[in-house]
């Protein structure tokens, strides 16, 4: 008898148990199949549209490839010069101190160029929430080193692997951060399969409840893949993060005050 | 007894075939069509209809939101 249910039946007398969000528009996202920027935004989304706050929250894009945050997020958005999305959000929660601010960032854009105004909106403990994506790759330009590229990673422009007596240690911001008297929450979480999903969600309703309490900046890392920049599928990508970037960027939360 | 049934509906013209949602489903309903869409990817479908039980981890892993749950649940829980 249960072989006669059709999927017409299940949509007509079942319930809706999962559709995209309102606060995500219609546009096709730019990203590439399988990148975590789509999870990431949506999660942001959700956790918005849960909390009732879309029309009070302003968001911040950088440079990088969520530049077009503005086009999928439909909310207010802000561009911001590469790096300097936090001490955008600064002055906007400044002048706007009952808005919910948040700055939504790459590893190229808030590890490299934006390390100043990183750490000195951390360390002024501005009431913001900084997401912060980690694929350790310039994914937009073509999949250059970042600061937080693996050592012995190829990218294009280490093609025999990061060397890091010449080029340095790979940077961890989210401990960096973390030491800092203005950071009330900081966490490393990921979007690659759905129970890290449910819980960077969670991370990231966290934050915003933090900004509600005026509790401090809230930093949340998303390490994420960039299957473009490592040239692997989506699949093969995630399995890859599991095994090299989990051991040197451990997920779970590193601060909660 | 009666078991949870689910359905998936695919925005195929959105789908661009990364396969998150196959290895996510854990009763291995989902497989990437033969065909492509518009935009030449191979899109998502059911494969196996009858085993969707509903859990939404398609649709969590999904980086571009097209996929929408449905979930029945049977007769005898339903009823008040």
């Amino acid at each position: 008898m249960e072989n006669t249910i059709t999927a017409q039946d299940i949509i007509r007398d079942g319930e809706l148990v999962f559709k995209k969000t309102a606060c995500l528009t219609d546009n096709v996202l730019s990203y590439c199949p399988g990148c975590g920027h789509g999870v990431a935004h949506r999660i942001l989304m959700e956790v918005i549209d849960e909390m009732g706050i879309q029309s009070q929250t302003i968001g911040v894009s950088p440079v990088g490839c969520s530049v077009l945050a503005y086009d999928f997020m439909n909310i207010d958005m802000q561009g911001a010069a590469h790096g300097r999305a936090p001490a955008v959000a600064t002055g906007i929660k400044r002048v706007f101190p009952n808005k919910f601010v948040f700055t939504y960032q790459g590893d190229g854009d808030l590890a490299a160029i934006g390390t100043a105004e990183t750490i000195h909106a951390c360390n002024r403990g501005e009431n913001i929430v900084i997401i912060f994506i980690n694929n350790g790759i310039y994914g937009m330009t073509g999949g250059q080193m970042a600061p937080t590229t693996l050592p012995n990673m190829k990218s294009s422009t280490t093609p025999y692997g990061r060397d890091v007596k010449m080029m340095g240690h790979p940077i961890k911001m989210t401990e960096i951060v973390a030491t800092l008297p203005g950071t009330c929450f900081v966490t490393r979480q990921a979007v690659h399969t759905p129970a890290a999903v449910n819980r960077s969600k969670k991370a990231i309703r966290k934050a915003f409840e933090n900004q509600k309490l005026n509790k401090g900046l809230s930093f949340i890392e998303i390490v994420s893949n960039c299957n473009s920049g490592w040239k692997m599928t989506p699949v093969k990508s995630n399995k890859w993060m599991e095994e090299n970037m989990f051991p040197y960027y451990p997920l779970g939360d590193i601060k909660d005050l | 007894m009666a078991k949870i049934k689910g359905t998936i509906l695919v925005d195929i013209d959105k789908c661009k075939g990364c396969e998150l949602c196959v290895v996510a489903c854990p009763s291995n309903v989902i497989k990437l069509a033969s065909d492509v869409n518009g935009k030449g990817y191979h899109f998502a479908y059911m494969e196996i209809p009858d085993a969707c039980t509903g859990c939404v981890n398609c649709a969590l892993v999904c980086p571009d939101s097209v996929i929408t749950v449905h979930r029945l649940r049977p007769k005898s829980v339903q009823t008040v």
